[in-house]
């Protein structure tokens, strides 16, 4: 039977791309963040995964306003990179798994949710960059996946108690697939951080910390919260929690933490890096 | 819907239903700059390429003017208007700056600020 055996979460900042391309890791602005995926490499190497499902959200890569589905899962059999438009490295393509994506997905409209479902998805630097992060120096990605992609961009978004939900849903998924995978899941992206308007810069670690204590033990804690209480808390791109929020509940019902980093800033954001096991 | 989630943000937008049908060309012109040659087509003659998309006046100053809170409140989203200021080699701290009426280091030192004794794990 397949196996749950983890879960991983990171912000997905682009200029961590540029960080890792230019070399800078062990620059004093960059060594606080990077130094938090050292336990992450060793975690990884114990636990041995051979799948992951990444939660994640496209910034205007492969989904425009023309069609932008709330939720969409990936059932293609690869997955490339793409000219995001400023400048950042290509990245390597991923191996899907797309009996495991449909299994998913069957999975989750048995639950009565009604995702997306692609064949095709270009994948942008919120899957990219939490790879680079955690293989660095790989020539290829020794794990397939299935990517998850939530709406953070144009309101209404999905809840959080939704997005968990949703993830409880996989989690089901994940439990009844008759493969022999070790399947980690991903969240990616956030914290807080606010890229637009006159209160761009705006960070809040009180609320970060109140996500990081909570995410372990008491998930649901986080779902109390509105949209726009989240946006109020978190900024107008902290909303990506949702995606961390959605891979807790991908994992299952009990986690104990592993490792966390938090570092501020990395570029106009409030970095944080997460491993929970299961129970 | 509680009632405080109708209270605004201060300094933010929330990019809804409202915004993304008001700013679709605006978007959609942004959106277009994912592809090298058309950013290069831009910069080869902005008013032309700019034609293509049927902005409204008001989007069109706002691009002119490189004026970010203009073409967020004429229905730009941050996404699609981080690939237009990539054209210009604008990263998110310039345009925050931009924003916030900041000088880069400026706006550089405040996000820095904010990591004083924040550190946990």
């Amino acid at each position: 039977m397949a196996e749950v055996v983890g879960a991983y979460f990171t912000s997905h900042v682009p200029a961590i791309g540029g960080a890792i391309h230019r070399g800078d890791q062990q620059t004093p602005y960059w060594k606080p963040f990077f130094d938090g995926f050292l336990r992450v490499h060793e975690w990884l190497a114990e636990i041995k995964p051979d799948v992951a499902v990444v939660f994640n959200n496209d910034h205007g890569l492969n989904f425009f306003l023309d069609c932008l589905p709330t939720f969409a899962v990936g059932a293609a059999a690869e997955y490339h990179n793409a000219d995001e438009g400023w400048g950042l490295p290509l990245y390597k393509s991923f191996a899907g798994h797309p009996a495991l994506s449909w299994h998913i997905i069957e999975q989750l409209v048995g639950d009565e949710f009604d995702p997306a479902t692609c064949q095709k998805m270009k994948v942008d630097h919120a899957l990219s960059i939490p790879f680079e992060l955690a293989w660095p120096d790989v020539d290829a990605w020794p794990v397939k996946i299935v990517p998850v992609a939530i709406n953070t961009v144009q309101h209404p978004l999905p809840s959080a108690k939704r997005c968990l939900a949703l993830g409880r849903s996989i989690h089901r998924a994940l439990a009844s697939w008759q493969g022999d995978e070790r399947i980690v899941v991903i969240g990616t992206g956030g914290l807080s951080h606010q890229l637009d308007g006159a209160r761009a810069g705006f960070m809040n670690p009180e609320y970060d910390r109140f996500c990081l204590d909570n995410l372990a033990s008491d998930p649901d804690a986080l779902t109390h919260h509105s949209i726009h209480d989240i946006v109020r808390l978190s900024g107008t791109q902290g909303v990506e929690v949702l995606n961390w929020i959605a891979a807790r509940g991908a994992l299952g019902p009990t986690a104990r933490e592993v490792h966390r980093n938090y570092h501020i800033p990395i570029s106009n954001t409030a970095a944080a890096t997460l491993l929970l096991d299961p129970v | 819907m509680a009632d405080h989630d109708t209270l605004p943000i201060p300094g933010t937008t929330l990019f809804d239903g409202d915004a993304a049908a008001k700013g679709y060309a605006l978007n959609a012109l942004c959106y277009s700059f994912n592809d090298a040659a058309n950013r290069q087509a831009f910069l080869d003659d902005e008013d032309a390429y700019c034609a293509r998309f049927d902005l409204t006046p008001v989007q069109r100053k706002a691009v002119a003017d490189r004026d970010v809170l203009g073409m967020i409140a004429a229905g730009g989203n941050i996404y699609y208007l981080a690939k237009l200021a990539g054209i210009f080699g604008l990263n998110v701290q310039d345009v925050g700056a931009l924003q916030t009426g900041k000088t880069v280091a400026e706006f550089k030192q405040m996000l820095l600020d904010q990591g004083k004794d924040q550190a946990h794990g």
